[in-house]
């Protein structure tokens, strides 16, 4: 205000930059995907055009049904479905648990139990690949989807416990000690009292947990040979040839496995925020 | 607290005492399926694969294998070939380009993410919209971006790769294929750090910014004086977690490059390529472990440094 009275030309200099950079920004984020979404409207043959040719060549739908008439993607859809909410849910189901006791109790070695959660958030994947694939292949489970329902709990169930511990630390006292009183044991209190309450907070813990397992690369790549789950089928989509990639179904596979969960995450967009900060360390 | 569970007679210390061992063991038994389920999934299997390391051992037959102590580290035989991957300047390679990677690519994400975040904070109209824009690269899946970005780095047809550098294959060798995953890297997680800066800026009083107008302090001073040491602690925290996912990659390298470019571009990919793809379950394994330490010392560092409480 002082500025656009004193200097005009800097003030609407100084919007006109902002603006720009806004700009920018939108561009930098959104514009490899819209590109990728563009491509995958696109003819095999008029990849090879030069930009603005290939921005107005016609579109067509056909890589799309080339996608979904492929059974590896089909199957693989399903898979990464299965493996993912299973995963979810039996993290929800122990993280809820551990989180009530971590946020509610108050008991000798809790910091302790707290360190290891912790460290195992952090753990590589691959320190504990060599011992899985071991494990797997003697449980028979390999190319089982079970085997990565169970291996994705390494990085589900730390992060729920975490997420939860804060949110349940947050809910007022009173609640709970009046169920107590009444004579419910934990379990009633927790499934009763506690679950309604913190339902936002399962559902939000239980999208981004999700989103980790959709995305997970390294074990389903590992532990699968033909039921893989949808990011290794991507990665491995292939064409007639080995030096033919047909990108025009890559990009349409990829907006498919995509488009839902930027869906999820914009209507959820407030609550992953949240989510988010409560998952990191308050130092 | 309350006096349901012990009985009315009992006098009143030893009911408190009473009602404490009561809660403690009601909490084991809430945190038993977790702590079992970490065993299984996290405990064991890390102990095995330190088991492993030990031995020369192969994927397919885990079952024979022979003793080699720290052989897998560093071993050389009578006729002086070196066998420890501690010996193998692919390995160092790869440790030299995650470090580059993890260095650059944090770095950038951290300045970058604190512009935007910057931006999206201050009052404009589409400022919902860019906030919303904001969580795309973020939802993409890392597979999906590893692609995308090959496919825009194509060097016969790709936006990058023929329209702005002319027909380079950029990811064909190691030297300039890392600055190459470094931008899809950057590209990828920059908003993740833009929420969590986000997040910390809010969260910021704004009487504060008010009394700095007062004073007459310009932006720029504000935002070295003021912003950022009160921004310290949510940017260490969103920094070392970058790092740690940085120095942990594997998807776009492994994607991007296949597995044996990737194997000297990331410490995960030269792991996998020696466990699985080479089937040397003993060897990878020692890697693994090596790498297993490298993050753990990174962690305890952290925890000591910024003296991470719980409770």
């Amino acid at each position: 205000m002082y500025l656009k009275r004193t200097n005009p030309f800097l003030f609407y200099l100084q919007r006109v930059l902002f603006y720009v950079l806004v700009l920018v920004i939108a561009v930098y984020l959104l514009f490899p995907f819209l590109w990728a979404v563009l491509t995958s409207f696109r003819r095999a043959g008029d990849l090879f055009l030069p930009p603005l040719q290939f921005i107005t060549a016609p579109a067509t739908v056909s890589n799309y049904t080339q996608v979904f008439a492929n059974p590896n993607f089909q199957r693989g859809l399903l898979i990464s479905v299965i493996v993912a909410v299973a995963s979810v849910l039996i993290s929800l189901l122990l993280g809820s648990f551990a989180a009530y006791a971590l946020g509610r109790f108050k008991f000798r070695g809790k910091a302790l139990i707290l360190y290891i959660i912790l460290a195992v958030s952090v753990f590589p994947q691959i320190a504990v690949l060599g011992g899985l694939f071991t494990l797997v292949q003697a449980t028979g489970l390999f190319n089982n989807p079970v085997s990565l329902i169970f291996s994705y709990l390494i990085f589900t169930i730390p992060f729920t416990v975490w997420v939860l511990t804060s949110f349940v630390r947050d809910i007022p006292g009173e609640l709970e000690e009046a169920a107590l009183v009444d004579g419910a044991s934990p379990l009633q209190t927790l499934f009763r009292v506690l679950f309604p309450v913190m339902m936002p907070a399962l559902v939000t813990t239980g999208l981004l947990a999700f989103i980790n397992c959709w995305n997970e690369y390294l074990f389903a790549l590992t532990f699968t040979s033909s039921n893989r789950t949808v990011p290794v089928v991507i990665a491995n989509y292939s064409g007639a040839s080995q030096f033919d990639q047909p990108w025009g179904p890559i990009m349409a596979a990829s907006i498919v496995v995509t488009v839902p969960l930027i869906i999820l995450v914009l209507v959820f967009q407030r609550n992953i925020v949240s989510g988010l900060t409560a998952g990191a360390v308050k130092g | 607290m309350t006096t349901k569970a012990t009985p009315p007679s009992a006098v009143a210390p030893t009911r408190r005492r009473g009602i404490e061992t009561a809660r403690a063991r009601q909490a084991i038994w809430l945190l038993l399926p977790t702590l079992i389920a970490i065993a299984v999934v996290a405990g064991y299997p890390l102990y095995r694969t330190f088991f492993f390391s030990l031995f020369e051992a192969n994927l397919t037959t885990p079952g024979e294998r022979t003793f080699l102590g720290l052989g897998n580290f560093w071993f050389t035989t009578d006729e002086g070939v070196a066998l420890g991957f501690l010996q193998d300047p692919k390995w160092w390679t790869a440790v030299k380009n995650t470090l580059l990677f993890t260095v650059v690519s944090v770095f950038l994400e951290t300045v970058l993410g604190m512009i935007i975040a910057l931006v999206v904070n201050s009052a404009f109209k589409g400022r919902a919209f860019l906030r919303t824009a904001m969580l795309v690269p973020w939802a993409i899946p890392t597979v999906v971006s590893a692609q995308m970005w090959a496919y825009m780095y194509n060097d016969s047809f790709g936006l990058v790769g023929r329209g702005l550098l002319g027909g380079q294959a950029l990811l064909a060798n190691t030297d300039s294929a890392i600055w190459a995953l470094i931008a899809v890297d950057v590209w990828k997680t920059t908003s993740f750090m833009a929420l969590l800066i986000l997040a910390g800026l809010q969260s910021l009083p704004g009487d504060m910014y008010e009394a700095a107008d007062m004073d007459g302090a310009s932006r720029w001073t504000q935002f070295w004086r003021l912003t950022l040491p009160l921004l310290r602690p949510a940017l260490l925290v969103a920094l070392v977690f970058r790092s740690l996912d940085a120095l942990r990659v594997f998807d776009i390298m492994y994607v991007m490059l296949g597995p044996v470019n990737a194997s000297s571009t990331s410490m995960t990919g030269y792991a996998r390529l020696s466990m699985i793809d080479n089937s040397q379950l003993g060897l990878g394994s020692a890697v693994a472990m090596a790498i297993f330490l490298i993050i753990m010392v990174i962690v305890v560092m952290y925890v000591t440094a910024f003296r991470v409480k719980f409770d």
